[in-house]
């Protein structure tokens, strides 16, 4: 193999799997230090800069940095980074006055955000610091977007979303709400400079084809429209006994919601087993916490209504049968369901919706009925049209529409600029040695070996009972920190130096997991097979040092490497060393400030 | 601060057939200089009784003073261990071995440890073919009192403090042959490779094994000009052959084109394969041992690997003729037969 190019901050980057895991590179080892120092608002300022809302982020994200976390791989659970990021959010003081300065000239530059989500409001926090005017639409009374209308306030308190969309909405953002934008060709008419579509997915998968469904359509409701009902107040209660069809997060919070409105048999029911279901493992777990049972290979037939009213659904019953090239099949076992029920809640998915943009002005549409979006500039075929977030190729979550407005942000400036939006700006990285003495590190290396910690509940009588309590109660500091404690510190590289090394293998002998190799060069995939356990964790690299005086390369599998700087303190002439990596990924006008 | 090794290992990393991992196999963390030869050893000794599942409670680790004698510390926390008197660890060594024989005896010395003070214990316990290993970390100083010269230091190395070495060395493998060891081997802490497959052999030979390893001290004794230094030994190792240890009943199969290896059977049947290089001469003839020694030291290179085996002769116990059950074990009713049995063998010598 060739060595390893460390320059390159990508090599580095895909260390901190967390970090390049999440879809806006959130330096997650360096907040998750400083919640252990109790630096809660510097915790929340480098949240805040990469993902804008660590608050609601903290209670409801996704987390796909938890599934790559290393300490999944060393022990079984990783670190729960995500609730870690809610004990910076509960612990910080008053940070306004760390939030960016609004320009009071600004740039001419004017912009219009279609849509109040997490994409519009990411792109108005990166250009509003430049100078730029922005108008924001939306169809609601308030700003948030799906992060308000669809996720329950029992898992996101109002006044968690409410704080961190005004800390945008502050910056002067020209709010136009209880506004349906129903032409695009109206608002371009506005010579905006450039226009953002971050309107989401709104529309709800129906079955509009199943025997019975217009008959019972008044107790037949969509989840998405039925959840923002709710959490608009427009609809508070429910029958007593609920059906929800389908088996994503929508469905658990449509599941769990029923239950705080009323429902007392509420049952979720799914087409596939219950391994296939699309819904976080985490929200399923809450749902079975909630006491509601899931139903699965349970596959619609028909809704029945007895005197105009609904009165059940009828399932088959079905099971997944798998061909030879793995692709499952529902096959139906003959067996039937009829399932009483006074209400239906159908989770079964999401569509984009873009009646209002007009097919002759220039926007490009692909089969699909889909805006061609470019992957990295979110740019559309009108050259000032940028589309993000879910609108762009459908539901995904709100870490990915805050990465989505944070690149169309750059985008956009790019083309207020007139510069060429394809040539995408380098990320902010560093790298420094954490060496202060003979066994001294800036960072702490003893880690925790204890397991994951569970966030405490309220007590599910008292949860059900209201609505609008949050459920989790939160790490408490002492929690926080014990948390904190398990990371690896994956940021903190070990670097090696060629030329320094004396070959005494000091630090092949005290790696606790033996992932430093001294051996002969050959293939990547030779060597993954030559070290002293095998390399077979084929996402992770191997990092391999130039030639050395024997010959041989220094082989490093970075694949369980516990960060612990053994190695660097028993280098007897520092040819290793621990450097702390920090990536800030690009902003708009990062390179044009620094110009 | 860190002299906490963290508990995680790697979760790929088997366990060997007793079920152990590596980790139990572990001391704790050195405290020796950061770079020191002697760790390499320790880990390869770890590497060496994890791949032979020995049970770690039935080692007993014996030393006597010096950086080398501190190691014992650093591997095989679970084992026996006696750290004795300065060059005292045969005579230990062979008090344990006499109370107790079923046990594995590791004896780790340094080169002051044996060629200077402990001089005469080694000799005598080699003599006795005491059934043990025997391991010199050979740093050619003594790096506990600040890098003095020791016996083994070759004439005109110069080590840290810059002053050539003024006297002829001590060869510990030429004195092992002369004494009569049945297994005498030589290795280099930097070459694992070598040295754990030696370690296995030593383990397995049955009789008195000694391995001399070159260590470099990296804080006094590692200048370009040392004979001991990592630079000069990687550069002047001439091994006697590539070397794999194959553990008895063991299915691998090697594959070495004819005529260009040779085996080398240990008692338990376990086998050490050798690869021919170049050079080639009677492993279980002493004289041809001698001989390829002083031929390749006069070619200014140090012979590494397996240089002379042979497991014929008796070990202590066998010499002395005592009982299958070792001595600790015997009950004052063996040990003491009573009056009856006493009055007949008085009777006998009337």
């Amino acid at each position: 193999m060739k060595p390893t190019d460390i320059t390159d901050p990508d090599y580095f980057h895909k260390v901190v799997d967390c970090q390049y895991a999440c879809p806006s590179h959130t330096p997650v080892p360096e907040y998750i230090r400083l919640i252990a120092a109790g630096r809660f608002n510097d915790a929340y300022m480098i949240n805040w800069q990469s993902n804008v809302f660590p608050g609601v982020l903290g209670r409801t994200c996704d987390r796909p940095c938890e599934p790559a976390c290393r300490r999944g791989r060393v022990e079984e659970e990783p670190v729960a980074i995500c609730r870690l990021k809610r004990v910076a959010a509960d612990n910080k003081t008053d940070i306004r006055d760390r939030l960016p300065e609004i320009p009071k000239q600004k740039n001419g530059k004017k912009i219009a955000l279609i849509g109040a989500g997490p994409a519009s409001l990411t792109v108005a926090r990166d250009l509003m610091p430049l100078g730029y005017e922005i108008d924001l639409y939306d169809d609601q009374s308030k700003g948030g977007g799906f992060m308000r209308s669809q996720i329950p306030a029992f898992r996101l308190p109002e006044k968690v979303l409410d704080e961190e969309v005004n800390y945008i909405l502050d910056m002067g953002v020209v709010t136009l709400f209880n506004q349906q934008v129903s032409s695009l060709k109206e608002i371009l008419d506005k010579n905006y400079d450039a226009v953002f579509v971050g309107t989401g997915a709104p529309r709800g998968r129906d079955l509009p084809d199943l025997p019975g469904r217009s008959e019972g359509d008044a107790n037949i409701h969509i989840g998405i429209n039925w959840l923002a009902s709710v959490a608009f107040e427009h609809v508070k209660k429910i029958g007593k006994r609920v059906l929800v069809l389908g088996g994503g997060n929508t469905a658990m919070d449509c599941c769990r919601t029923a239950i705080r409105l009323g429902g007392e048999d509420v049952r979720v029911v799914v087409r596939s087993p219950k391994s296939d279901m699309k819904a976080s493992p985490w929200e399923i777990e809450d749902a079975m916490h909630e006491d509601i049972p899931i139903y699965e290979n349970h596959n619609p037939k028909a809704f029945i209504s007895e005197k105009g009213r609904l009165v059940g659904m009828l399932f088959d019953v079905v099971e997944p049968v798998f061909d030879d090239n793995g692709k499952r099949t529902l096959v139906p076992t003959g067996e039937e369901v009829m399932m009483p029920c006074d209400d239906v809640l159908m989770a079964i998915g999401q569509l984009n919706s873009f009646p209002w943009i007009e097919r002759d002005i220039g926007v490009e549409f692909n089969d699909w009925d889909m805006p061609e979006v470019d992957k990295s500039t979110f740019q559309t075929s009108l050259p000032q049209v940028f589309v993000g977030g879910d609108a762009a190729w459908g539901p995904e979550n709100v870490i990915t529409a805050v990465a989505h407005g944070h690149q169309a942000a750059i985008s956009i400036d790019k083309h207020c600029h007139s510069e060429d939006v394809r040539v995408r700006p380098a990320p902010d990285f560093n790298l420094v040695s954490q060496k202060m003495g003979f066994h001294d590190w800036l960072y702490d290396v003893h880690i925790s070996d204890d397991e994951r910690n569970i966030v405490p509940l309220v007590d599910k009588k008292t949860a059900i009972a209201d609505r609008k309590l949050e459920v989790e109660k939160g790490f408490d500091f002492s929690q926080g920190y014990e948390e904190a404690m398990r990371c690896l510190n994956c940021d903190v590289q070990t670097v090696f130096e060629t030329d320094r090394c004396i070959e005494c293998d000091a630090c092949e002998d005290i790696c606790p997991v033996q992932c430093i190799n001294f051996i002969d060069n050959d293939t990547e995939e030779n060597l993954r097979q030559q070290l002293k356990v095998k390399a077979t964790n084929l996402d992770q690299d191997l990092y391999v040092s130039d030639i050395l005086k024997t010959k041989r390369v220094m082989v490093k599998d970075e694949n369980v490497c516990l960060h612990c700087g053994l190695c660097a303190e028993r280098c007897p002439t520092g040819a290793w060393d621990m450097k702390k990596f920090l990536l800030f990924s690009a902003q708009a006008g990062q390179d044009r400030s620094s110009k | 601060m860190t002299y906490i090794r963290p508990n995680f290992r790697h979760p790929e990393k088997d366990r060997n057939k007793l079920g152990y991992s590596i980790r139990n196999y572990e001391g704790a963390l050195s405290t020796l200089c950061a770079g020191c030869g002697h760790d390499s050893i320790s880990a390869a000794i770890i590497q060496s009784c994890f791949d032979l599942n020995l049970e770690p409670h039935k080692i007993a680790k014996i030393s006597g003073i010096g950086c080398s004698s501190k190691t014992p510390t650093y591997f095989l926390g679970k084992a026996h261990g006696f750290n004795s008197v300065h060059g005292r660890m045969p005579s230990v060594t062979t008090g344990a071995n006499m109370a107790n024989k079923d046990l594995l005896y590791l004896g780790v010395s340094g080169d002051g440890d044996t060629a200077s003070i402990g001089m005469g214990q080694f000799a005598h316990v080699i003599r006795r073919n005491l059934n043990m290993v025997y391991i010199v970390m050979n740093n050619g100083c003594y790096g506990l009192t600040k890098g003095q010269d020791s016996a083994t230091a070759d004439k005109g190395s110069v080590s840290k403090k810059g002053v050539p070495s003024l006297f002829d060395s001590i060869d510990l493998c030429q004195m092992a042959l002369q004494l009569g060891a049945g297994l005498v081997a030589r290795s280099f802490s930097g070459d694992k490779k070598q040295l754990t497959p030696l370690i296995k052999a030593a383990i397995q030979h049955r009789g008195f094994a000694f391995i001399d390893v070159i260590s470099p001290c990296v804080t006094f004794n590692n200048t370009p000009q040392s004979t001991k230094g990592y630079e000069w030994v990687r550069e002047h190792m001439e091994a006697t052959g590539t070397i794999d240890f194959i553990p008895d009943r063991s299915e691998i199969t090697l594959d070495y084109p004819a005529g260009s290896s040779r085996k080398v059977t240990l008692h338990d049947g376990s086998e050490l394969h050798l690869q021919k290089n170049g050079t080639d001469y009677d492993l279980s003839s002493r004289k041809a041992a001698m001989n390829q020694i002083e031929t390749v030291k006069e070619q200014q290179k140090i012979l590494t690997g397996l240089i002379y085996h042979n497991e014929t002769k008796l070990d202590t116990h066998g010499k002395i003729n005592t009982v299958e059950t070792p001595l600790n074990a015997l009950t004052q009713d063996e040990l003491c037969p009573g009056s009856t049995v006493l009055s007949e063998l008085n009777a006998k010598l009337r």
